[in-house]
């Protein structure tokens, strides 16, 4: 089970790569291993305001959907493109081409309430 | 399922973990729903050879010279016209022609029939079947002593040792690596492969037996997401989905396994009266027609259009998926008779957006058995 060290999680289990004003949105190792077989991405679009703890986003397993949340609230400013083809780098490469959306923050505090590596890790019992 | 009702597991729950499956609830069983992947699972049964779970579903005996007469009562089709070694497909019925259950039943012997019912269903069918019993007859549940495998796929038959042996839809009393078991030559995946049903104290012995010897025919155990997968593809009804109590095999279409010839039975008479007034829902297979996200189960159908207003809800989803084999989001529901025929474009309702789709011929996947 992968839990990279440079990255914050959520509890609903989405993790944040900040970089300068942008957060990089996608889920976790953990995330996709419980879902598996991913077909189907579907994104928020580019210019929408997303809100942190709200429904963002939902990933489609072959068994079930399941609801994304933003990690963080702000504007998406880009989103992966490259899932709407290959829905399957999520499963693949879920910290790496498997990226869902970018979003520029309004509030960095939120920051704060979101968990380290090491609580993330405890929270799924690894 | 009651809360208080225990959850009932398999003789294979250790061996489930033991793979690496992840465990759901099911019809009251903690069952595997996918070991490694779901679409790897389907893949082998497709192209090479898969094994199944099957010991949560129930068996009963049904016994005796009035054995005959009592399942035809009981059952929709006609099991006079199957022989000694031969199974059918039929359905248990109430007054109202309402599916209580779908079984396949099996002639072991001259008058002794078993039943494979659906684990959800086995206490609720056993006891409507003593009931409603026309004759003194002799009635098992061998369900708790009872397990089975599902061994499916085109290398089936040459892991069993089997190219020539048992005819489709046939079934015989056979030792499989030194066990007594009933082997049958059906399944619930449209390829080629078998249902072994055998004693519960056995069955590990013969999954582990079965997965060593089809490594190398690329054997790989599956779960229920792939059974699921696989059944949708061939358009095989899911009870509890595609049927229930409130729902008729007319409607269903599955007429043909309703045998209104053959005298009086549970059901005839509602069933009758439908026939002739004609059904007023239908239950159809549909492909997506544009990507679109998989279609799920109570999702709206919809008559044809991107154009909310115009558009207008004919129906619902019962079941859906992204077909692994086709690439494409597949599934069935029941629309009203006049939207029902082939070819029809309509719409599926997914959060709020509606996506085109066509009504289908079924089965959706072409298999030559």
């Amino acid at each position: 089970m992968s839990i990279p060290k440079n990255l914050k999680y959520a509890k609903t289990h989405e993790w944040v790569r900040v970089d300068g004003n942008v957060a990089v949105v996608g889920i976790t190792d953990h995330a996709q291993q419980e879902l598996t077989d991913i077909v189907y991405v579907e994104l928020p679009s580019v210019g929408a305001q997303v809100e942190a703890t709200k429904e963002s986003a939902v990933v489609e397993s072959v068994k079930a959907a399941s609801d994304i949340y933003a990690p963080v609230s702000g504007e998406i400013v880009a989103a992966n493109e490259e899932l709407s083809s290959a829905p399957e780098l999520v499963n693949e490469d879920p910290y790496g081409k498997g990226w869902l959306f970018k979003v520029k923050m309004s509030d960095h505090a939120e920051l704060d309430e979101l968990l380290s590596p090491d609580d993330y890790s405890h929270h799924i019992g690894a | 399922m009651s809360s208080t009702e225990k959850i009932k597991r398999t003789p294979l729950y250790a061996a489930h973990l033991e793979w690496g499956a992840k465990m759901v609830a099911f019809g009251g069983w903690e069952m595997p729903v996918v070991y490694s992947s779901i679409l790897e699972e389907h893949a082998a049964v497709r192209e090479r050879v898969g094994l199944f779970d099957i010991s949560h579903m129930g068996e009963v005996l049904v016994a005796g010279p009035n054995a005959e007469a009592v399942l035809n009562h009981l059952l929709t089709n006609d099991v006079r016209k199957i022989a000694v070694g031969q199974a059918q497909y039929t359905l248990l019925c109430n007054e109202q022609g309402g599916v209580i259950d779908d079984l396949i039943v099996y002639r072991i012997e001259a008058t002794v029939y078993l039943l494979v019912i659906n684990a959800a269903n086995i206490e609720k069918d056993f006891s409507w079947m003593n009931a409603q019993a026309s004759a003194a007859v002799v009635l098992e549940n061998e369900s708790d002593k009872t397990a089975g495998l599902a061994l499916q796929g085109p290398n089936a038959a040459k892991l069993l040792g089997h190219e020539g042996g048992i005819v489709h839809f046939h079934i015989e009393r056979q030792s499989v690596f030194g066990k007594e078991c009933w082997v049958a030559r059906t399944g619930y995946t449209g390829e080629d492969g078998f249902e072994i049903l055998c004693g519960a104290g056995d069955v590990t012995e013969l999954w582990s037996e079965l997965l060593r010897r089809g490594a190398e025919f690329g054997i790989k155990p599956c779960g229920l997401g792939a059974r699921d997968t696989l059944r949708l593809e061939m358009c095989y009804p899911l009870h509890g989905n595609e049927m229930n109590e409130e729902t008729t095999p007319l409607e269903a279409d599955l007429g043909k396994f309703v045998a209104f010839g053959k005298g009086d039975f549970i059901g005839r008479a509602a069933l009758a009266e439908q026939k002739e007034k004609g059904v007023t829902r239908k239950l159809i297979a549909f492909t997506m027609t544009e990507k679109s996200p998989p279609p799920r189960t109570h999702y709206p159908i919809m008559t044809a259009g991107r154009d909310a207003c115009a558009t207008k809800r004919i129906g619902e989803v019962t079941s859906g998926t992204q077909s692994p084999t086709l690439g494409i989001g597949i599934g069935m529901g029941y629309v009203e008779t006049k939207s029902a025929a082939i070819g029809s474009k309509i719409g599926i309702e997914i959060r709020g957006k509606t996506y085109a789709a066509t009504i289908e011929k079924k089965p959706l996947l072409e298999r030559g058995k």
